[in-house]
């Protein structure tokens, strides 16, 4: 068994495809509730979720025995990563399959990486 | 007096017996180790032995089977004793056989080996990978090329090329690409990347003398997929499409120039190739199931029926065309089938389409080379001169440069016109 890491991407702070209006909304998450509820069922799902705007983060580094924060993002960008799931699958293909699914469901590029689980996740 | 039979072989014809065997001994090893490298490394490993005992006693009745049994041997050993070799042992419980297995000889040459270098195709040319690393894989771990020769065909460093070959089995294994046939659901787009790899390597194979090897290496290996999976009509077109392009080749150069169709020698095609690619054809029509590479087959096989260009059943070709248009609507196919309806319809049909399809064709050479053609039958010669000298400047090949130059030099001399008239 792997493990895939299924990120979707933020351009400019606009997720395209991202839905508009209160209809579109309430469509697009019963299509995500159902697809987690399946991932769920089948011991798919590991964790997931979306991540609030990268003007939101905090760096941390550590200088002369010290940590120093500064505000933003690690990485100066036009693409930031807007929301992901980390998933059980057998082999890429088994991954991809569920990747299929995630891109019928948020309507949005995403990309397929392998995870290597440390510590406690380990599966 | 006793008879001795001189069972030795000389050097060549053990490399070229080790070649034909290795994509398989390979993709059998794969199998039993779960790891590419080690299954390359054992197979180099037998092919030392191989060069020194086949030389001495004699070719085995099956080279794979015998390559196989040394690699896994030798790999067996090897990971016994390595620390690499304990980790992998570990990791072997789920991708491969056991120990037991591996050790009892039912596996190898009596298991399922031709399946494994058909998992193995899929492996390589998954869509995961990107198409250059695809041709790589394809060419170093079932066409038995090394990586020199993998490298020189596709005109990039060795180091390049292994630096290719590293990141893409580093994807596979990481990212576990599986090995084994795609289901049913997803047999026909997983065959289409298989397909269009090997048309790759063997198109490349039409770029130049020094990679002509290329072409025979894509043939022998259409030739194992037709064997592995003969009932998928779309692989065995891929090999009569080949086959159809590889028998016209002599006549397709004269003095390093490309010589068009119209003016070939018919007389030196390959008679029976042309036999061999025109029957898998026919075969493929009996089943009913048209695809892109049926097609270009089929078009393939009217013009080789052919005595002449003028007697070539042009409306069954712009036919044909017709039909791979509605499968793949690409400018390409729309280049070719405005050449077949000059021949029909006359060139100003023909120079119609092409100027539609001109702008997203812009940068290809042969989109120039057509339109410098149609302008000359129009008696357009300036215009002619102006396409063709676009297309000798956008044309990658010396075959086609000679040709177009050829063209330049008759359209200033005024002859081409002179003698075909305008229709």
């Amino acid at each position: 068994m792997g493990q895939y890491l299924l990120s979707t991407y933020a351009v400019e702070g606009e997720v395209p495809g991202a839905p508009r209006g209160p209809e579109e909304m309430k469509a697009f998450m019963e299509r995500v509730v159902a697809l987690e509820d399946e991932m769920e069922a089948t011991g798919t799902f590991l964790f997931g979720g979306a991540l609030h705007d990268p003007d939101a983060a905090t760096v941390l580094r550590s200088s002369e025995g010290d940590v120093v924060m500064t505000d933003g993002p690690f990485v100066e960008a036009k693409e930031h990563i807007a929301g992901f799931y980390i998933i059980n699958a057998d082999d890429l293909d088994a991954a991809l399959a569920w990747g299929r699914k995630v891109v019928d469901a948020i309507q949005h590029p995403i990309e397929v990486r392998p995870f290597r689980a440390t510590g406690r996740v380990q599966a | 007096m006793s008879r001795t039979v001189d069972v030795r072989a000389d050097a060549i014809a053990v490399e070229r017996v080790f070649r034909e065997a290795y994509g398989q001994a390979v993709a059998t090893l794969i199998r039993l180790f779960g790891d590419i490298t080690l299954a390359e490394d054992g197979v180099q490993d037998a092919f030392v032995v191989a060069s020194d005992r086949w030389r001495r006693d004699g070719i085995p009745p099956n080279p794979a089977g015998w390559i196989v049994t040394t690699a896994r041997n030798r790999a067996i050993d090897d990971l016994r004793r390595s620390a690499r070799g304990r980790d992998l042992h570990e990791q072997l419980g789920m991708v491969a056989p056991t120990s037991h297995e591996l050790g009892s000889g039912e596996w190898g040459e009596d298991g399922p080996v031709r399946d494994d270098r058909l998992r193995l195709m899929f492996t390589c040319c998954h869509p995961a990978l990107r198409p250059e690393h695809r041709v790589a894989l394809t060419l170093r771990l079932l066409g038995g090329l090394s990586v020199d020769e993998v490298a020189r065909s596709f005109l990039v460093s060795e180091s390049a090329m292994a630096k290719r070959l590293v990141r893409a089995k580093y994807k596979i294994k990481t990212a576990r690409i599986p090995y084994r046939v795609p289901d049913e659901a997803d047999l026909p787009s997983r065959l289409a990347s298989v397909l269009s790899v090997l048309y790759l390597i063997y198109n490349s194979g039409l770029d130049g003398p020094e990679r002509a090897s290329l072409r025979s290496e894509a043939i022998r290996l259409a030739r194992a997929l037709v064997a592995l999976m003969p009932d998928e009509p779309e692989a065995a077109a891929l090999l009569a499409l080949m086959l159809l392009s590889e028998s016209r080749l002599p006549a397709r150069t004269v003095d390093g120039a490309l010589v068009l169709l119209r003016d070939q020698d018919r007389t030196t095609w390959d008679r029976a190739m042309i036999e061999e690619g025109q029957a898998i054809v026919r075969a493929c029509i009996r089943r009913g199931r048209p695809g892109p590479y049926q097609l270009q087959a089929a078009i393939q096989a009217v013009h080789c029926d052919a005595d002449s260009f003028e007697v070539t059943d042009w409306p069954q070709i712009v036919a044909l065309y017709d039909q791979l248009f509605s499968v793949i609507p690409t400018p390409v196919v729309a280049l070719n089938r405005a050449i077949a309806v000059a021949e029909v319809e006359g060139p100003n049909a023909a120079l119609m389409t092409l100027d539609a399809i001109a702008p997203d064709l812009d940068s290809y050479h042969l989109l120039h080379a057509a339109r410098g053609t149609m302008l000359r039958r129009l008696g357009q010669r300036d215009a002619a001169q102006a396409a063709f000298e676009r297309a000798a400047h956008l044309a990658a090949t010396d075959a086609d440069r000679r040709f177009l130059a050829q063209q330049i030099e008759e359209l200033a001399e005024g002859g081409a016109v002179m003698q075909r008239p305008p229709d």
